[in-house]
């Protein structure tokens, strides 16, 4: 190879799929100069559902890989490898099964337990981890479809989750208002935390990864010094942890059932999203702007103002998961960890389901049971939950370099063929 | 040296891009390869410098079978190539280009310079170049760049060159100092192979023409054959090279630029005090060099540019400093010049391009929500009357080629009641079934007593359809002269040069 530059357009786009009489050539783009971050994300969009499903698969199984070669059983049986194998293979697969067996009894269904209402509390239990994990994946997918990273989930939590608890133990109000009055205050602390990187990339251009990624520390630390204030510090109290939830603000159980009115809520949610996506005219514009900012522009949308809109619309999702942090989980009063690492996990939910709404329901139920069920694992099988984090991330991994999952299972490229 | 192709083919996927292609160009020779955009001209070219592998055939230089893995392959073997868009490094001198990737050294890893210049020094006086070593690229006009990309490939000792469409970024002077240069590299015994799809250059030049059409050879001919004989080749079919119109039959001032300045992020002007006057129902062309400001004239109208001075006014109505959506609402309908990147959502549907530029309100809005079945009733009345060929209308419009997208992006500018149309670069890339069909509705526009802005730097097509041509240099405009100008002429004032005794 000499330094003669390979033109980057060379690399002809879906010849595949043309029209008969069509040329690949003219399909190349005039000018390759699209923006390098929103090709990555949007090629990362474009897998199929297929490709989703398949980096599960490989993660577990890499994941399997892990628990065999950290456990105790399996070591020690690999010691004598060589004069009796046999032990090895079942030293194994009993690491695995266990692991596995007890990953799906903790998050879907216990089969062991007495009763159709006992065996799926497991499930009901991991509907609750998954709600606000849909919810901030809907608002980073939002963002995703609209051409913006928003890397802030964390911060946006952070700053909605302290306006609903704020409300939910300092306001005086009554039954239901208190909770709908706390809600709401979730969702305008997060859209006010992600208006602030949509206003300064809308304005001056800033890059709203590095923005939003700024935010989550300050966010952080505002978070903490309050809390060391009597603004939200519990009264008569020296750790920095907040007062309780009142009652009337604590997201109500349904029938009993570990599931909280939260999930009816974020199902909701969901339609609200795919609603706004596919049928309203913002999220027309709002496509428009993600898919192609200049035609957009020449067609007269105000892509400033759907940046801004697109990072609002996100805040409102993500805060909801802020929220429900504060109402549905940590009703005790909550500490600067409320977060429980949603704002990163949701960006990992919003492209398992390329950021589409139903394909974000689903991947974060997947999330809500992993984390559920890996509870279980961990206790019952001596397995590090962190098995879990590890499977979660090379499942992004895999989205990330959809290449390397087609080349696994050697997949033909849907895009194109390069000689 | 002497280049063969035998049997060449080409598939990506289910399209056979050429499809068994034969090919001789012997050592002084200029042949022309000549076919439609698309037609599989510049695939047998990769193919040729290993950036493709060809699925069938071989390549013999001398007679002798290569095997090239990549262009390195193919410059090492002596094949040349002047691709239309220039592979130069801006901010490296000449010598610096040339040398690089085969750099010579000095001891302790010096970089030797000097040689590189007196290379380059050799070659340029060998064919009168004139060109300066140590000139930075970026400093450079655009002809003396393309010299740069021909010294680099004769420093390298190829003895076969191909001309990848090398006259779409020249002035039809720098044109003829091209054609030239090629006629000396001939006579000197090098095989050349010249891609275009311009007639006339074709006739001029070539000592031997091959015509491509849907990556097949569909004949070969003679220098002399008639620009209809050769078109018709090209295309299957007999094609008016003419746009059929009726003289023009202007109303009053409709469009009235002033003064007009536009400038770039660095504060330069890239518009320079234009003022121009289009009347209600004739076509004022924007001839000119890609890059002397036609660009930037449209789209400080559109208000697509941040810095402008100077007053554009439309039927009295004050167009500056408006944004797009009010200068689109006051009645302005665009064609953009890179239809992929500013006219079309490319992942977007047929049906949800036609309505991007009135995602706001009726008809296809109410209460914020779309109105998908008023929109699909809508997009197919278009598909029909614009011969968009296409699946359906929810065929996504980076599948179409690019005729069929041009036509989607023309039915949704002619969909609106329009005050003002303006094309740019309308048939840009197209076949030729295409620009017809392009023309046609242009002049219809035209009829129909809209004030009509084209811009081209295609003097055929400026010629075809201009009433008025206003031709452009550095930002200003250097006369506005009678459609029945003369080529030269017009080729005089695009190089700058001002009309003596010429008025509009």
């Amino acid at each position: 190879m000499t330094g003669e530059a390979l033109p980057v357009a060379e690399t002809g786009r879906e010849p595949q799929g043309l029209e008969p009489g069509q040329d690949p050539q003219q399909q190349r783009p005039e000018r390759p100069a699209e923006h390098g971050a929103r090709r990555v994300l949007r090629e990362i969009l474009s897998g199929s559902a297929l490709l989703s499903v398949l980096a599960v698969v490989v993660s577990l199984v890499i994941g399997a890989i892990l628990i065999a070669v950290t456990n105790p059983a399996v070591i020690q049986a690999s010691g004598y490898f060589f004069a009796r194998p046999g032990d090895t293979v079942s030293a194994v697969l009993n690491a695995v099964g266990g692991a596995y067996g007890s990953l799906f009894r903790g998050g879907l269904i216990d089969f062991s337990a007495v009763g159709f209402w006992a065996g799926i509390q497991p499930l009901l239990r991991s509907l609750g981890f998954a709600t606000p994990l849909i919810a901030a994946g809907l608002g980073i997918a939002i963002g995703f479809r609209a051409g913006l990273f928003n890397i802030g989930g964390q911060g946006q939590i952070l700053i909605g989750g302290a306006v609903a608890g704020w409300i939910g133990f300092s306001l005086p109000l009554p039954g239901p208002l208190h909770l709908i009055a706390a809600l709401v205050g979730g969702l305008l602390g997060g859209a006010l935390w992600a208006a602030i990187p949509g206003v300064l990339k809308a304005r001056t251009g800033a890059h709203e990864v590095i923005v939003t990624i700024m935010l989550n520390y300050i966010a952080f630390y505002l978070l903490d010094y309050f809390l060391n204030t009597p603004v939200l510090q519990a009264p008569g109290s020296n750790t920095p942890v907040s007062a309780p939830t009142a009652p009337d603000a604590v997201l109500p159980q349904l029938f009993g059932s570990p599931v909280n009115l939260g999930f009816p809520l974020v199902v909701l949610l969901v339609l609200a999203a795919a609603y706004l996506l596919d049928r309203s005219s913002l999220g027309f514009k709002l496509r428009a702007v993600g898919e192609n900012a200049s035609a957009a522009r020449t067609a007269g949308i105000d892509v400033k103002r759907m940046t801004i809109a697109a990072m609002v619309i996100s805040g409102v999702f993500v805060g909801f998961a802020g929220a429900y942090q504060v109402l549905g989980q940590t009703t005790s009063g909550f500490s600067t960890a409320f977060d429980a690492g949603i704002g990163f996990n949701a960006i990992t939910v919003a492209l398992l389901g390329r950021s589409k709404p139903w394909g974000v329901f689903w991947a974060g139920l997947l999330f809500g049971v992993f984390q559920n069920g890996g509870y279980t694992m961990q206790a019952a099988n001596a397995v590090d939950l962190n098995v879990v984090s590890v499977v979660q991330s090379l499942i992004v991994l895999f989205i990330a370099a959809p290449p390397l999952v087609r080349a696994i299972f050697r997949l033909p490229a849907p895009k194109g063929a390069r000689a | 040296m002497k280049l063969e192709l035998r049997g060449i083919t080409k598939r990506f996927g289910a399209l056979t891009a050429n499809d068994h292609i034969d090919l001789v160009v012997t050592p002084g020779e200029i042949h022309c390869l000549l076919g439609e955009n698309g037609a599989g001209k510049s695939t047998l070219m990769n193919v040729l410098y290993g950036l493709y592998q060809a699925d069938e055939g071989e390549i013999l230089l001398d007679d002798e079978v290569q095997h090239f893995s990549g262009p390195g392959d193919a410059m090492r073997a002596g094949i040349g190539m002047v691709h239309q868009h220039f592979m130069l490094v801006p901010v490296f001198t000449v010598a610096e280009n040339v040398m690089l990737g085969h750099e010579s050294t000095k001891a302790g890893g010096r970089l030797d310079l000097d040689a590189a210049r007196a290379r380059v020094r050799e070659i340029s006086d060998r064919f009168g170049f004139d060109v300066d070593p140590d000139a930075r690229i970026e400093d450079l006009p655009v002809g003396v760049q393309q010299r740069v990309e021909i010294i680099k490939a004769l420093s390298r000792n190829a003895g076969v060159l191909v001309f990848d469409e090398p006259t779409a970024v020249l002035t039809p002077q720098e044109t003829d100092e091209l054609i030239g240069i090629m006629k000396q590299l001939r006579d000197s015994g090098t095989a050349i192979v010249f891609i275009t799809h311009k007639l006339r250059e074709v006739r001029e030049v070539a000592d031997r023409i091959t015509v491509i059409r849907l990556g097949q050879v569909v004949g070969e001919a003679e220098p002399t054959a008639s620009n209809a004989e050769l078109a018709s080749l090209m295309v299957g079919r007999a094609v008016e090279l003419t746009v059929d119109k009726t003289p023009a039959r202007p109303g009053a001032d409709a469009l009235v630029l002033d003064d007009v300045h536009v400038y770039d992020l660095n504060g330069v002007p890239v518009v320079d005090g234009v003022s121009l006057t289009v009347r209600a129902g004739e076509i004022l062309a924007i001839a000119g060099v890609q890059g002397n400001g036609q660009t930037e004239l449209t789209e400080a109208i559109f208000g697509l540019q941040p810095q402008v001075t100077g007053r554009i006014v439309l039927d009295g109505e004050e167009l500056t400093g408006r944004t797009v959506r009010q200068v689109l609402d006051a009645g302005a309908g665009f064609v953009p010049e890179d239809r992929q990147h500013d006219g079309l959502v490319p992942e977007f549907t047929i049906a949800e391009n036609l309505m991007l530029d009135r995602a706001d309100g009726e008809p296809f809005v109410r209460l914020g929500a779309l109105r998908l079945k008023d929109l699909a009733a809508f997009a197919q009345e278009r598909l029909r009357r614009f011969d968009i060929r296409a699946q359906g209308i929810g065929t996504r419009v980076g599948r179409l080629s690019g005729g069929n997208q041009q036509k989607v992006v023309l039915a949704r500018e002619l969909s609106r009641e329009l005050r003002l149309f303006v094309a740019a670069q309308p048939t840009r890339g197209l076949d030729v079934g295409s620009i017809e069909f392009v023309h046609e509705q242009i002049v219809a526009t035209r009829d129909a007593g809209v004030p009509v802005i084209v811009v081209s730097t295609e003097l055929d097509e400026v010629v075809a359809l201009a009433d008025r041509i206003a031709v452009m240099y550095r930002g200003r405009v250097v006369g506005v002269v009678p459609a029945d100008t003369p080529r030269d002429v017009l080729g005089l004032m695009m190089a700058g040069e001002a009309p003596q005794a010429v008025a509009a």
